[in-house]
């Protein structure tokens, strides 16, 4: 694993690009690859600010622009996609703030502390990263449902906290961290708890950004879990699992099932942007698979 | 008098380090972590075995007897529905994977050389490649159903104005998995891409410089140090895209609902089936043990063939 806060851009790459003919083929080919990644979604973007008699034309411009789509998949009584956002934005606020709280400091014990059974337990936490995840769809959907948390926030959320993605990231991140800072805290007559909080938690900044960005992404995102727990309860319901809902009911109200997901789309793409600088470089440096 | 006071200080003392040796402190901060930990993935490993030996009806809590290892027989047994079922979703998947992993490893490792080196532009496309991966799989299915709707899907408009036939994608085979296919390289490839481009970037440039001075031409440079100093990477690669192909879920879930008739109903959209719809979850739990078993296996041989594994 290369150490956390490596820069991908700052490195020495290898000397292409050095004859003039290489430039214009590896541009033409970039520019045909963005192509792919894009034309979809403006094609989205399109669909969704087409009235109802254009859905099915080629045109890449509305002839009559609209709104439409969105009012009404906002409107429906029946859709409740607002709801369906808030439902969203709070699982996937929630639940960042939580794994950011529970894994830092389960991550500076591993870190930092000697105690009995550190090393079995950081053992089984390393373990469960090869244990692939179908196996625990059945079990924790019927632990969920004995603790009556179907069709909830939590049984939504608190299985994920279970996860080690944070706790080891996080951990490699406090062993860079010089130990000089916090022996001199310990010296000062500091606890431990004060030099977590006040020493090492505000040098952590960048780390507990990139962790949190990257949290927020995938339990905004996730389909599977919440589809078990909340699926059959459409006020409940987070906004990939309302979407399939939706697309199962119109099937060819191409026009609303574009503009409810530009709903889903938009927020994480402009979290994207501002944060992309973070979640490139954890993607870099970790590996991580959402 | 004087002995005494040495006792009492050896015990003080003792007592001291005893209290410094158990340290509740540490415990403390791993707490909320090791709960959740134990509930949802410690447990659930055992739990999950546990049910798989039950004839675990969800809706029948009055009635689960045990049977013993009568849910993996079934599979085996060629006579029962559950065998049929499962051995055509494992052979689906088996079909998706032979689909997706060869252009998400290939496709990632051309996309990384291109995006390597510097030249104006750089961040753009890395960050333009990446976009798709951090959308919902929802949200690139249904877009992805849109694009290859019949009448009025984006694809179908393309080859009309190219003055081809119109594809029925979604519902004839083997066009689905090629749609599917589809769906999942725009979606997840700037994942695999940013991963080989980061390592690619640790290529020390000596390497190239030493075998520009040979003369060696560019193709021979990416064959001799490119693709042998990539190799571990690409072994993880491989690996993550495997498994992240076996446990594929949302794309047909959305885009054909398993058809046409279920062939491409994948594992795990079968074990959706088995346990959730049908609230079978003890065969489910079974089919869950077995699938672990063998993308287990099946990560081993990958790292044991293919180079040696790199502890991440």
């Amino acid at each position: 694993m290369t150490a956390p806060g490596r820069r991908v851009d700052d490195t020495e790459g290898m000397p292409v690009g050095s004859s003039r003919t290489y430039t214009v083929i590896q541009y033409g080919l970039l520019i045909l690859f963005a192509l792919f990644f894009v034309v979809p979604l403006i094609w989205m973007a399109v669909t969704a600010f087409k009235p109802i008699n254009e859905w099915l034309s080629p045109n890449w411009i509305p002839n009559q622009p609209t709104l439409g789509n969105f009012t009404s998949v906002f409107e429906d009584p029946t859709l409740p996609v607002a709801r369906w956002f808030i439902n969203s934005l709070f699982i996937a606020a929630a639940f960042t703030i939580l794994i950011l709280v529970v894994d830092s400091l389960a991550a500076y014990a591993y870190a930092r502390m000697e105690f009995r059974g550190r090393k079995l337990l950081f053992g089984l936490l390393l373990a469960t990263l090869v244990m692939p995840g179908i196996m625990f769809l059945i079990p924790n959907f019927i632990t969920i449902a004995m603790f009556d948390w179907l069709g909830t926030y939590q049984g939504v959320i608190a299985p994920g906290l279970a996860g080690v993605f944070g706790v080891f990231f996080l951990r490699q991140f406090f062993l860079s961290i010089p130990r000089e800072l916090e022996e001199a805290a310990y010296v000062d007559g500091a606890s431990v708890w004060q030099t977590f909080f006040r020493i090492v938690l505000p040098l952590s900044g960048g780390a507990l950004a990139t962790l949190g960005v990257i949290t927020f992404l995938v339990s905004w995102n996730d389909f599977l879990w919440p589809l078990l727990i909340v699926g059959s309860d459409r006020q409940m319901q987070t906004l990939p699992v309302g979407l399939a809902t939706l697309q199962g009911q119109y099937t060819f109200d191409y026009g609303k099932l574009m503009a409810g997901a530009m709903v889903l789309s938009v927020p994480v793409l402009l979290l994207y942007v501002l944060g992309q600088r973070y979640i490139i470089r954890s993607v870099a440096t970790t590996g991580l698979k959402g | 008098m004087d002995s005494q006071v040495s006792v009492g200080q050896a015990a003080v003392a003792r007592a001291e380090v005893r209290r410094r040796r158990f340290n509740l402190t540490p415990y403390l901060f791993i707490l909320p972590h090791l709960i959740f930990f134990t509930l949802f993935l410690a447990w659930p490993f055992f739990f999950g075995i546990y049910t798989s030996l039950f004839d675990f009806d969800f809706l029948r809590p009055e009635r689960r007897p045990f049977v013993g290892l009568a849910n993996y027989t079934k599979l085996f047994d060629p006579a029962s529905t559950e065998f049929r079922d499962f051995w055509r979703a494992m052979r689906n998947t088996g079909e998706f994977l032979l689909w997706s992993v060869p252009p998400l490893v290939i496709l990632a490792i051309f996309l990384a050389v291109l995006l390597n080196g510097r030249f104006r532009g750089r961040n753009f496309f890395r960050m333009i490649f990446f976009a798709p991966y951090t959308l919902s799989v929802t949200a690139a299915a249904v877009l992805w159903w849109w694009m290859f709707q019949f009448d009025g899907g984006l694809i179908n408009h393309l080859l009309a104005s190219i003055g081809l036939e119109r594809v029925n994608w979604l519902s004839s085979m083997p066009e689905a998995w090629l749609a599917i296919t589809m769906a999942t390289v725009w979606w997840t490839i700037g994942f695999n891409t940013i991963i080989i481009l980061a390592a690619l970037q640790d290529i020390p440039p000596v390497l190239y410089e030493a075998a520009a001075i040979d003369g060696a031409s560019t193709p021979r440079r990416f064959w001799h140090i490119t693709l042998p100093m990539l190799r571990p990477v690409i072994v993880l690669v491989i690996t993550i895209t495997l498994i992240a192909s076996a446990n594929l879920f949302g794309q047909p879930y959305i885009m054909t609902q398993g058809g046409p008739v279920q062939r491409t109903e994948p594992i795990v959209f079968r074990i959706y089936i088995e346990g959730i719809r049908n609230a079978q979850m003890g065969s489910a739990a079974a089919m869950s043990v077995l699938v672990a078993g063998l993308l287990l296996v099946l990560t081993a041989l990958n790292f044991r063939f293919f180079g040696k594994s790199e502890t991440e």
